[in-house]
């Protein structure tokens, strides 16, 4: 296949970034969307370009390191799918498609598509945890979980944590992200002693690190690469409203 | 051809910590016989931890918990995106909650027998006592393990074991686990024990009157390069899997820390153990960056075969039943499909090389659901293995409800790593390695879902015990970053970048690990001879050379600059590939993840040379040939077989 690409350039956080066109021949239906973009640097450095920056590790859609908008859409086209899943089975031949950074004022740009999404650790670090510190633990069978909730909370538990739930929101919420750990954590006993606290403290942290607020638009599933239900955000809401009545 | 001189022989080594006694007694010993530290003193004295896997970030979340000053570094955007996060499968535990025989002494003896007889009774012994401890830490965390319908903890079976011993977290165990370390890591954080230091890259160690005292790191945003000082330092910065190039791990994997404390004086042990794993998805041409595995587990259920002829282009579906080899079932009767992963993925690269493999390039073997599907129901198969059906799905475009899976062996984790005493301790006093850095507990080859289990053995549970009989030598003198011996690490650094910038050649570093990574798969992968040994260390000599002089870097040091941190990363691994394959020659047995051609049974089996080889290699870097110190291996609880599957 042949291909163009669109691609945000940005030297580093104060450039101000372009849109630039690259043409690519020769793309394979079985190259991922990652491996497209390494054959584009290989040639780049070849011939004495700077390449272009992008965040990835895993490769297996399960670290959240990797990001990208891909024709407008946080991690392309295909529903359920990382970019570095994304295959170009799923592109075809003059297609020209544009790429670019997470944009969120929370996520500045590193450089190119790379952004700091520091805030979700900070989130995180509000109160997204069970304090059991080594060695406190019960014998794991003391502590029955219906089968159920440990699905649920399974389910909530998957996030990747990448940010794309941000980056498709109108308002640049981060309301899923931090609704997936007031999930899992509030659907296991072992969460219990501290639910209304870590509600609390990471809604404040979100609000803190400039998230926008949530108007239910729904964006931010439909982008998740791992389904995160938008129930999560419902369940958030309940028990924040909770933990305002028992405050005051 | 290399001939003479690659190594030479020097002073055998002994593990000094491990107390004597009944094996059952020695972790009680050690713990009760080091000493503490005072918890007022703990703030006092800090400890660097590289790596937030799951051996790095519940070492640091622990360490923060008991006072200690920590820093923590990693060289992604957050502590969550370790690579262990990747884990699949499952963590294996001793608690015999199925009542099926199993107990501390099980998993103890399945290790060691797994690994061929190639571990330490000590660690490997401590590590099924602890494994225990480890579950019940976990769902404390609020892990959300499987469940039973009655609402306690499920358990399966995994990889070459006949107990059902595998606590999993359905196909994403690495993932919670994971996420449970780094929320207490996290934590510590808030509390402000533990200072992170994400998008950081150790290049160098730094040593202080023969002790390690801190690191040289890179800020990978700003190319600053910064110089970290504190009482000990504790490496956690994964396996080296990624000299193959491809492999199952993730892309920034790699052996930096480990290789420059190697450099430093720490002995780097049996660096040829390296385990390739049976169920990864194929390649399917040459822009593949790196292979995906699929969880073990499926052997659990699925059937691999290919067909009896030769060269047979048929749709799977079409080939009947007598027409096709379950050749596992066929050679292995009392094991079958759950035969340990070396011996399966021998098998398969025996079977592609008669010609019978199957897919692009012939490199594959089919993994077939469809007695599994019929006997348990597409419903029962869904739930157990629905991620991963559909991450294959999306990888190969084929839905394996349909057509059978492709599967062909990869590089997967490697056994070898830092050589460490039973406290954990390098031979460099005050660095410690934990997790698949180090060489510990697994021997010549790895059982499945014990790789998380050593991770979070060491990083909870063994080395915030351990590493305080160092600790309470200290604190030790201020360094400050004027220290000659600091100035010195943080100029080497800064050297090998000017000169990795400056090369201007025409090469890009990939190209240069793709060729590397190309050469250890043929002549160090799954069987080695010594002829191929040979030529590959005269043709990574070679390649290191012109790497060297023709590498292409573009940009500069004070930026992000990926094309550089490869570059750095690969000239390590051109180094430790070398050494991979000096330990692959001298240990002209077969064992585990090392097979020799010259080594086997009549019927084609790997065979162990106890008289010549039941030692752990630690070599010794000289900066030219390496010296080989040899840490005998006493067996006094485990009688030494020739591991039989059939
Ligand atoms: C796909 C896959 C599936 C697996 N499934 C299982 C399973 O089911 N069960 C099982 O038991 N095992 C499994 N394993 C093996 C297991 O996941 C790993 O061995 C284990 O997670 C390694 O943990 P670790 O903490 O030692 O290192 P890692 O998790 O690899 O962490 C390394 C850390 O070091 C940091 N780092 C590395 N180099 C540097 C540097 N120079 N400077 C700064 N930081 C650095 C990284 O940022 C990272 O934080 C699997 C492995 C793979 C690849
Ligand atoms: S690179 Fe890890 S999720 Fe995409």
């Amino acid at each position: 296949m042949k291909l163009t690409l669109k691609i945000w350039r940005q030297k580093n956080a104060d450039d101000p970034g372009r849109m630039v066109p690259y043409e690519l021949d020769d793309v394979s239906p079985d190259m991922s969307f990652l491996e497209m973009l390494d054959v584009l640097n290989e040639r780049l450095i070849v011939e004495g370009e700077d390449p272009v920056a992008f965040d990835h590790d895993c490769r297996e859609g399960i670290c959240g390191m990797c990001s990208l908008v891909i024709d407008g859409t946080p991690h392309g086209p295909q529903q359920a799918t990382t970019t570095c899943q994304l295959h170009m089975r799923h592109f075809k031949d003059g297609d020209v498609i544009t790429i670019e950074p997470w944009r969120a004022a929370a996520f500045p740009v590193i450089k190119d598509l790379v952004v700091d999404r520091s805030a979700f650790d900070r989130i995180i670090q509000a109160g997204g945890y069970v304090s059991a510190p080594t060695g406190s633990a019960p014998e794991a069978a003391s502590i029955p979980v219906p089968q159920a909730d440990a699905h649920a909370a399974f389910d909530a538990a998957t996030c990747i944590g990448c940010g794309a739930c941000v980056a498709a929101c109108p308002n640049a919420s981060a309301m899923l992200f931090t609704a997936a750990k007031i999930t899992h954590l509030g659907l296991m006993p072992q969460g219990q002693p501290e639910r209304y606290g870590r509600v609390t403290a990471m809604v404040a942290q979100m609000d803190a690190e400039g998230f926008g607020g949530c108007t239910n638009t729904g964006e931010c599933t439909a982008v998740c690469p791992k389904g995160i239900p938008f129930e999560t955000i419902s369940r958030l809401n309940a028990d924040l409203l909770k933990a305002t009545r028992k405050a005051s | 051809m290399s001939t003479v001189n690659l190594f030479t022989d020097g002073e055998p080594i002994r593990d000094t910590k491990a107390p004597e006694g009944p094996v059952e007694q020695r972790w009680d010993k050690r713990r009760f016989g080091g000493k503490l530290v005072n918890p007022a003193n703990r703030r006092k004295l800090s400890v660097i931890v590289v790596g937030t896997g799951l051996a790095g970030g519940s070492a640091a979340a622990t360490l923060g918990e008991l006072g200690y000053h920590v820093k923590s570094f990693c060289y992604q955007d957050s502590p969550r995106r370790a690579h262990s996060i990747a884990a699949q499968g499952g963590i294996n535990a001793a608690k015999n909650y199925r009542n099926d025989g199993d107990s501390i002494q099980r998993l103890f003896y399945d290790t060691v027998k797994g690994g061929d007889y190639r571990s330490r009774e000590s660690n490997v012994y401590r590590l099924a006592q602890v494994s225990v401890e480890i579950i019940d830490q976990c769902v404390a965390q609020g892990v959300p393990f499987a469940r039973e319908y009655g609402g306690l903890l499920d358990t399966r079976s995994f990889g070459g074991v006949q107990v059902s011993r595998t606590f999993y977290a359905r196909g994403q165990t690495g993932q919670q686990l994971l996420l449970g370390a780094y929320q207490a890591l996290e934590r510590q954080v808030a509390a402000g024990t533990v200072e992170m230091f994400t998008r950081h890259e150790m290049l160098e160690l730094i040593i202080v009157d023969g002790a390690a005292r801190g690191i040289v790191a890179r800020d990978m945003v700003t190319g600053e390069i910064e110089t970290h000082t504190a009482d000990a330092v504790v490496l956690a910065s994964g396996g080296y899997g990624n000299v193959f190039f491809l492999s199952t791990n993730a892309k920034g994997c790699n052996v930096t820390a480990t290789w420059r404390a190697h450099r430093k004086g720490a002995l780097f042990a049996n660096p040829c153990y390296t385990q390739i794993h049976p169920t990864c998805i194929p390649q399917s041409g040459d822009h593949q960056s790196k292979l995906t595995l699929m969880s073990e587990s499926l052997r659990n259920d699925g059937r691999v075969w290919v067909p009896v002829a030769k060269g047979d282009k048929r749709d799977p579906r079409e080939i009947p039943e007598d027409e096709r080899d379950y050749y596992l079932e066929r050679i292995y009767p009392s094991f079958g499909n759950l035969v340990p992963r070396d011996i399966a993925s021998r098998a398969a690269k025996n079977v592609c090389d008669e010609g019978r493999g199957v897919g692009p390039g012939g490199l594959g073997v089919y993994l077939d659901f469809a007695d599994a599907i019929q006997r348990l129901g597409r419903k029962a198969v869904a739930d157990k293995y629905g991620n991963l059906f559909e991450m294959y799905e999306r990888i190969t475009g084929e839905d394996p409800f349909e057509v059978p899976m492709r599967i062909y062996p990869a590089v997967h984790y490697t056994m070898g790593g830092l050589w460490v005493d039973y406290d954990l301790q390098s031979t460099i006093p005050g660095l410690f390695v934990i997790g698949e850095a180090n060489f510990s507990d697994h021997g010549a080859n790895r059982l499945g879902a014990s790789a998380l289990m050593q991770g979070l053995a060491d990083g909870y549970f063994v080395l915030p015990n351990t590493i305080s009989d160092y600790l309470a030598k200290g604190p030790f003198p201020k360094v400050g970053d004027d220290h000659e011996a600091v100035v010195e690490a943080r100029e080497s650094v800064t050297g090998r970048i000017e000169r990795l910038l400056s090369i201007d050649g025409d090469r890009t570093p990939d190209s240069f690990h793709r060729e590397l990574g190309a050469l250890m798969w043929e002549y160090c992968g799954m069987e080695r001879t010594d002829e191929g040994l040979r030529k590959a260390i005269d043709r990574i000599r070679e390649l290191r050379e012109e790497f060297w002089t023709r590498v292409k870097v573009p940009g500069e040091n004070e930026e992000l600059n990926q094309a550089l941190e490869k570059a750095g990363r690969i000239a390590d691994f051109f180094e430790l590939a070398e050494l991979m394959c000096i330990d692959a020659l001298h240990r002209t047995e077969s064992c585990g993840g090392h097979f020799r051609a010259e080594s086997q049974t009549p019927d084609g089996e790997a065979l162990r040379d106890d008289e010549h080889f039941a030692y752990v290699a630690a070599w010794e870097y000289t900066g030219d040939a390496p010296v080989l110190h040899k840490e005998n291996l006493e067996y006094e609880n485990v009688k030494m077989v020739q591991r039989s599957y059939k």
